[in-house]
């Protein structure tokens, strides 16, 4: 007898899906597993590399702006504080500029403009970096270096040309010293600041835009309904509503500035001496891998891995904050 | 009969040929090359219930969206004619939306609240045009709970996020962020359609006791609302204002035989 009696066969069926399933469950694991992999991975061959350094400075390393290979002296400060400055003049312009790239689109520009803007936005999004650089090195730095930078060191500059400092450098603490600088070129810190501002911009612009357009369009009514204006629509209503897709835009912005690489490389000047202004030239840790990463050995090859690994734990903490204000917004609306 | 009875009873007397609060003239509006609003012409009075019923796409809601110019937030609609609240045209460019919108406010069809706690929901709008202290601006986000029938439920959480009510309560709500502008006219589109029977209710109820204080307009798909909240009624179909009239007269001894079709739910 080799008939199945018809009562096996759905039973049959039923191991076979459960084996299936947890074949499928598996696979999806491990799909997952290999990012957890390659990240932890990354982040221990970067800790291993850089264990020469680390153990001949020890935390000297954090805190010291030398980076001497004839001496081979080696110190994270100026790299670190290239990489933060850069990323927070970034921030501090691409936010506001998308916020309004983004309301304008969504909120107040004719239908028949949206699309086009729209698109043009994702494009610029999609640029290679290096023409972002070269763009910056060859068009943006001379003009910086001629029209801007005298204006700034002049105006708020504690030592400008007619040797007389504005009322700004003399009475604001700091801004003096920002905006000071003999260095005669374009590239500096606040130059890649700016291109990188105008490098993510078209990110977080088109992240907002899109959640924008989520907000439901009888909460806006609502809001217009109780005598609000655009504004205090956008502000009150289409932010707060907004507000954790807007903060994760904003990181993922943030993100691509602190590891970018090539734009930074070319305006950045790559000096390695600690300044306070912003118009001297600097270095960023994903610069000065890039700019020495070729020739390095020994402990100089140890210190930039060592880098590596702080840009690591920098982008680390970066996403660590940002949950942390998510954390903190969310529970003063009382939710 | 004492004085102070006949006192008491005199506004109920009020002379019927009082001015109306709202005066709708010649009212025709267009939006996509479509005539949505055909010649409306209708006086609201004061301090009553005025319901506008019809089947879907009369245009009973975009009338309503007239009445504090809402529609305006949105490009290339136009309204022409002249709606007069109190003897001024406020479909003159010239009338500020944040003084129309301070006197005439509007709740909608879906329970919307703000993303911020209960207390700020209410303050929100007052901010817009009242700068208060912290006591009077408590003392009026009381008053405008109190107002929406939701104060006892609320009182103790007014720190917590709106979006945690039931759907009831979150329309509840939004009447009373309404009220709290002290507006002289409400608007009402359909406030009860996403709502259930003991919720509906109670907004109902509410909008009895409402009416003392404020001129209502209340756009519903529902005739019985109509015929319950209602002092007056307008029939619309098709963009144009079929008839108008005292609620009991529509719904007991229409005019017009489309009226009388649609009240009887030949059609709608």
């Amino acid at each position: 007898m080799s008939t199945i009696p018809a009562t096996d066969i759905p039973e049959q069926r039923a191991r076979h899906d459960a084996r299936h399933d947890r074949l499928f469950a598996g696979l999806l694991k491990a799909c997952a597993l290999i990012v957890l992999a390659a990240l932890l991975g990354a982040a221990f061959a970067t800790l291993w590399g850089g264990r020469e350094a680390f153990g001949t400075f020890g935390w000297h390393f954090l805190v010291s702006s030398a980076w001497d290979p004839s001496s081979q002296e080696y110190g994270a400060l100026v790299p670190v504080y290239g990489t933060l400055a850069t990323s927070f003049i970034a921030l501090l312009i691409a936010v506001p500029v998308s916020f309004g790239i983004a309301l304008y689109l969504s909120e107040v520009a004719p239908r028949w403009l949206r699309t086009p803007v729209a698109s043009a936005i994702e494009l610029l999004a999609g640029i290679p970096s290096i023409i972002y650089g070269m763009w910056g090195l060859f068009v943006f730095a001379p003009f910086f270096a001629e029209h801007i930078k005298p204006w700034l060191t002049n105006y708020l500059g504690n030592n400008p040309d007619d040797g007389t400092p504005s009322w700004v450098a003399t009475h604001v603490p700091f801004v003096g010293k920002l905006f000071a600088s003999d260095y005669p070129f374009g590239a500096s810190i606040l130059t890649a600041g700016i291109v990188l501002a105008i490098m993510i911009i078209p990110f977080i612009s088109s992240v907002m835009r899109e959640v924008f357009q989520t907000v439901p369009t009888r909460l806006k009514e609502s809001a217009y309904a109780l005598g609000s204006s655009t504004w205090e629509v956008s502000w009150d209503i289409v932010l707060p509503y907004t507000r954790s897709a807007v903060i994760g835009g904003i990181f993922l912005g943030l993100g691509r500035a602190l590891g970018e690489t090539m734009a930074v490389t070319f305006v950045l000047g790559n000096a390695m001496d600690l300044s306070a202004s912003l118009l001297d030239p600097g270095s960023s840790i994903a610069s000065t891998i890039a700019n020495q990463f070729s020739e390095a050995v020994g402990l100089q090859k140890s210190a930039l891995m060592a880098l590596a690994f702080l840009l690591f734990v920098v982008t680390f903490i970066v996403l660590l904050i940002a949950r942390l204000m998510l954390r903190r917004l969310a529970s003063r609306e009382g939710r | 009969m004492t004085n102070a009875a006949a006192l008491a009873l005199a506004p109920s007397m009020a002379p019927p040929e009082a001015e109306p609060k709202l005066k709708v003239r010649d009212l025709n509006f267009h939006y996509d090359g479509f005539h949505a609003l055909k010649n409306i012409g209708m006086d609201i009075p004061e301090k009553q219930v005025t319901a506008i019923i019809g089947p879907s796409g009369c245009g009973k809601s975009t009338l309503l969206r007239i009445f504090n110019r809402i529609y305006a937030i949105y490009p290339k609609l136009k309204a022409t004619g002249s709606i007069e609240l109190d003897g001024e045209n406020i479909l003159d460019p010239r009338y500020s939306l944040n003084r129309l919108r301070s006197k005439v406010g509007m709740v909608f069809q879906k329970p919307v609240p703000f993303p911020m706690t209960i207390f700020e929901n209410v303050a929100y709008g007052i901010r817009h045009h009242e700068r208060l202290s912290k006591a009077e601006m408590e003392a009026r986000v009381e008053q405008a709970l109190r107002g929406g029938a939701l104060w006892d439920e609320v009182k103790d959480k007014l720190k917590q996020n709106a979006l945690g009510l039931s759907g009831g309560q979150q329309q509840r709500l939004c009447i009373a962020r309404a009220i709290a502008l002290k507006p002289e006219v409400l608007l009402l589109d359909e406030p009860t359609s996403a709502l259930d029977p003991i919720a509906t209710g109670r907004i109902e109820q509410l909008i009895e006791e409402l009416k003392s204080q404020f001129t209502i307009v209340i756009v519903t798909h529902n005739m019985q609302q109509a015929a319950r909240v209602s002092d007056r009624t307008a029939f619309m179909y098709l963009g144009e204002l079929v008839e108008y009239d005292e609620t009991e007269k529509i719904f007991t001894k229409p005019g017009k035989k489309q009226t009388e079709d649609y009240i009887t739910g030949r059609f709608g």
